[in-house]
């Protein structure tokens, strides 16, 4: 079979991870099929260690799976070597992480401007598409401030457009919401609306069920496996903050 | 006393978690005090053989010779000598000795010596130490004992001395001259202005026969020098001794000799300008291993703070359980500090043994001074400071970074909060033009300022002492152009001792290097495993780690050459010998890959750490 026929964004097939041998092997994804589809929005839920931000890593070819198939824009990437997966991160996946990982030495618009920079952009385009990106997330005030000065939910938006720099098929991001407010958590969710009103796919993975009801599919996660999924009529078009509960 | 039990229980326990650490800490801070240690034994061990010397044969404090004049025709004035012996100071005298030239052969060689004519009785001044056979008698030679060993000849055998055959009756020592091949010009011609000391000559050697020996030796009466031995009240005063009664350059016709060609004049030496020439080879060796125990030292400041500033690092949580438990700062302080001045103790004292042991073999051999071939004495002044290096280098890169732990907030500690990075504004911005391998390892070393200036200061250290040794080497090129024996032993010794000093820098400098690159790698995981969450292969990483070590060594090598250049010639202004030119210039790329090649290794296994895990378990 051809490594590169899919025509999903994200696809995985049998998935699974196992750390360890023998009695204290634990296998963190046992057994995932899943298939995003382009411009969708998809949340998986549970509760902690049960394995999603395993799956989000290895869907992200950050990490490599024990067993299964990864596609990614379309290509196979459980089997391809350490030089194209990088090359896959660089151009098909932005990440969000629940700690932001923002560089503390660098500004707002040097963090954003990163990712640009690395897959070999010009230096003033970087800085051009870093600005645009800002300003998009809110933040183009701020561009000149260390992660230090600023906010959570400022430093997870600047995340954010770090994710988005590259255009890439897919953002994955892992408890974005996390270690935010609920004023904080309502800035990052009406980036993710406007995200995906603009037809970006999105993988969320949260525990948090007020962000996973802003998605168009919900799934649940629990001990590595896919236990339950829903569709969900309202997604993130909806009215998000009423939705969530979060205005008022 | 509880508190002092506590800080060396936490401080052993500290350096029993980390052994390897601290087996390199004493390495390096030992590497530094036993070189050290070396250079300073050596420079006691140059004067006490001499003084052995002279107080087991007598030894005059001066040594006063005449020679005919060289326009010939006319014999040397012994009365000018004798008036020497009549004058104020002067206790006790042995002489005037005739002295001849010759060409002394043996064993396949002829060597030039000095044939001095002495009385068969023991002499109140100067009486050579019979090391083998017994004091001279007729037709009987004695050879001064370095001489000997140079030629290979002992007691019984036959020497040729100007194409006479004499029997080797003894060998022995005086401190009345330098050792074999440094032996005292006492015979014309002469190259030096008046007033002058004439230097040691080169390749001249000492034998001893009886006056009718020496006569009958050099045939005629005029081209024979003489030498008297004065015992003066107060040895110390040989310096002024000499200078009352040495004729200036400025004195009257006739006052003295102003033309050595023209006149004859007697020439005075003093027994400390005899014991400095003696122990020249020594103080050679011993100057440029003074140099390179501190050129060490500073390596080891270097190599000490990088791997503190890196145990420091995991010592922040300790800290924070420290302080949470009611440790003071000053505490905290103490205990950060008392295991590296115990580990620079240990590393004294054994940089003493190993400095101690060495020397016996830069100082052999000198057969012609007694004593010479033990092992050199230990002094208090030489373990005060070997210790007080040892510790100041443990204190000088220990100290910020305890004090800055101690001060740092319990909460923060606690969280075990890694140090924020450096921001350099400028770095970034230049670095945001280079490709992404040269971009990441711009940054990483800009994180830690503190760190790559450690590193330009270590290269540079480390390429100034192999440009002052690449110096020294042509030095001994040039020497090696000359045949005389003193050439060949300066030669063997310098050339054992360079050796010796430039394994130690490397090796110091290597460990430097890959514990820097290390302390780099654990620091910059979190920013590694980002720039590969963000699409950097694991090579690129790799290489921009190993980047940001080569670069600060670039850097530390441009600024190393000229530092060694000024190091050369301010340790030996005299005889400065650059290297060429095709040498200083490789010593760039050299340095270049030699980092490069070993900073490989450890940037990639950190490159090849698990994204995910660092990204999950870190913040910054």
């Amino acid at each position: 079979m051809s490594d590169v026929v899919d025509a999903s964004v994200v696809r995985a097939s049998g998935l699974r991870k196992e750390y360890g041998k023998g009695e204290g092997m634990v296998r963190a994804v046992d057994g995932v099929d899943l298939e995003v589809t382009a411009g969708e929005t998809v949340a998986v839920m549970g509760p902690s260690g049960c394995g999603k931000s395993t799956l989000l890593h290895l869907l992200g070819g950050l990490d490599r799976p024990s067993d299964g198939e990864v596609w990614l824009a379309g290509r196979r990437i459980d089997r391809i070597g350490e030089k194209a997966l990088a090359r896959m991160r660089r151009t098909a996946v932005g990440f969000v992480f629940q700690a932001f990982h923002l560089m503390d030495e660098l500004t707002a618009v040097e963090n954003v401007e990163l990712s640009a920079l690395l897959a070999g952009s010009s230096p003033q385009a970087a800085r051009r598409r870093a600005i645009d990106l800002l300003d998009r997330v809110g933040l183009a005030d701020r561009a000149g401030f260390l992660p230090s000065a600023l906010s959570g939910g400022q430093r997870q938006r600047v995340a954010i457009a770090r994710a988005l720099s590259n255009e890439p098929a897919v953002v994955l991001a892992d408890e974005p919401t996390g270690n935010l407010d609920s004023a904080a958590t309502l800035e990052v969710l009406r980036l993710f609306e406007s995200l995906h009103e603009a037809g970006q796919t999105l993988l969320i993975v949260t525990h948090d069920s007020r962000i996973a009801a802003t998605t168009d599919r919900l799934i649940s996660m629990r001990d590595g496996a896919f236990v339950d999924e829903t569709r969900l009529t309202g997604g993130t078009s909806g009215s998000l903050g009423a939705l969530a509960g979060l205005e008022g | 006393m509880g508190r002092a039990l506590l800080v060396f229980r936490l401080a052993a326990r500290d350096l029993r978690r980390r052994p390897v650490e601290a087996a390199l800490l004493l390495v390096v801070i030992l590497a530094a005090t036993a070189t050290l240690t070396i250079g300073l034994v050596l420079r006691e061990a140059a004067a006490d053989p001499y003084q052995d010397t002279r107080e087991a044969t007598a030894g005059p404090d001066v040594v006063a010779s005449i020679s005919p004049p060289l326009s010939g025709g006319q014999p040397a004035d012994r009365g000018e000598l004798q008036d020497m012996a009549d004058a104020s100071g002067v206790i006790a005298h042995s002489g005037p000795y005739p002295v001849t030239g010759a060409k002394l052969a043996a064993n396949d060689r002829t060597v030039d010596v000095e044939a001095e004519g002495r009385d068969a009785a023991a002499v109140q001044v100067d009486q050579p130490k019979i090391l083998d056979g017994s004091w001279v008698r007729d037709g009987g030679v004695v050879v001064e004992a370095a001489l000997a060993d140079a030629l290979g000849v002992g007691a019984g055998d036959q020497v040729s001395l100007a194409g006479q055959s004499f029997r080797v009756v003894g060998i022995a020592a005086t401190a009345a001259t330098e050792p074999y091949p440094e032996a005292s010009n006492y015979t014309p011609p002469r190259t030096v202005g008046a007033g002058q000391v004439p230097p040691p000559a080169e390749d001249l050697g000492l034998v001893w026969l009886t006056e009718p020996d020496a006569r009958s030796l050099a045939g005629q009466p005029e081209s024979l020098s003489y030498v008297m031995n004065l015992k003066l009240r107060d040895p110390a005063a040989a310096p002024a001794f000499v200078a009352e009664h040495s004729p200036s350059e400025d004195a009257p016709p006739g006052a003295a000799a102003s033309d050595p060609v023209a006149t004859e004049m007697v020439w005075l030496t003093t027994w400390q300008q005899i014991r400095d020439n003696a122990s020249l080879l020594v103080r050679n060796e011993q100057r440029v291993l003074v140099a390179a125990g501190w050129l060490l030292g500073l390596l080891a400041v270097a190599s000490v703070a990088v791997l503190v500033g890196g145990r420091m690092a995991d010592q922040t949580r300790r800290v924070g359980l420290l302080k949470a438990v009611g440790g003071t700062p000053g505490l905290v302080a103490a205990v950060l500090l008392a295991e590296y001045v115990v580990v620079a103790m240990v590393a004294a004292a054994a940089g003493l043994a190993v400095g101690w042991l060495a020397t016996p073999r830069l100082t052999d051999p000198s057969a012609g001074l007694i004593g010479s071939t033990g092992t050199p004495s230990l002094s208090l002044a030489t373990v005060g400071i070997v210790t007080a290096v040892a510790v100041g280098v443990a204190v000088l890169a220990t100290f910020v970074p305890a004090i800055r732990a101690a001060r740092t907030s319990t909460v923060l500690a606690l969280a075990d909060a890694a140090r924020p990075p450096r921001r350099t504004a400028w770095l970034i911005a230049i670095s945001a033009r280079l490709p992404a391998s040269l971009l990441s390892a711009l940054r990483v070393a800009g994180r830690r300022p503190r760190r790559m200036i450690l590193s330009i200061v270590s290269v540079a250290i480390t390429v100034s002492g192999i440009v002052a040794a690449l110096s020294l080497n042509a030095q001994l090129d040039t020497a090696r152009f000359g045949s005389s024996q003193l050439d060949e032993v300066r030669t063997e010794r310098l050339g054992q001792v360079l050796l010796v000093i430039t394994f130690m820098l490397l090796a110091l400098a290597a460990v430097n290097a890959i514990v820097t690159t290390w302390a780099t790698v654990l620091d910059a995981r979190y920013s590694s495993a980002l720039a590969r969450a963000l699409g950097l292969t694991p090579q690129q990483v790799s290489s921009g780690l190993a980047a940001a070590q080569v670069l600060p060594a670039l850097a530390g090598a441009i600024l190393g050459i000229p530092a060694g250049l000024g190091l050369v010639a301010a340790v030996d202004p005299d005889t400065t010998t650059y290297p060429p030119l095709w040498q200083l210039l490789a010593v760039l790329p050299g340095t270049v890959l030699v980092v490069a090649a070993l900073t490989t290794i450890p940037a990639r296994i950190g490159a090849r750490r698990s994204v995910a895990g660092i990204l999950q378990t870190e913040h910054a």
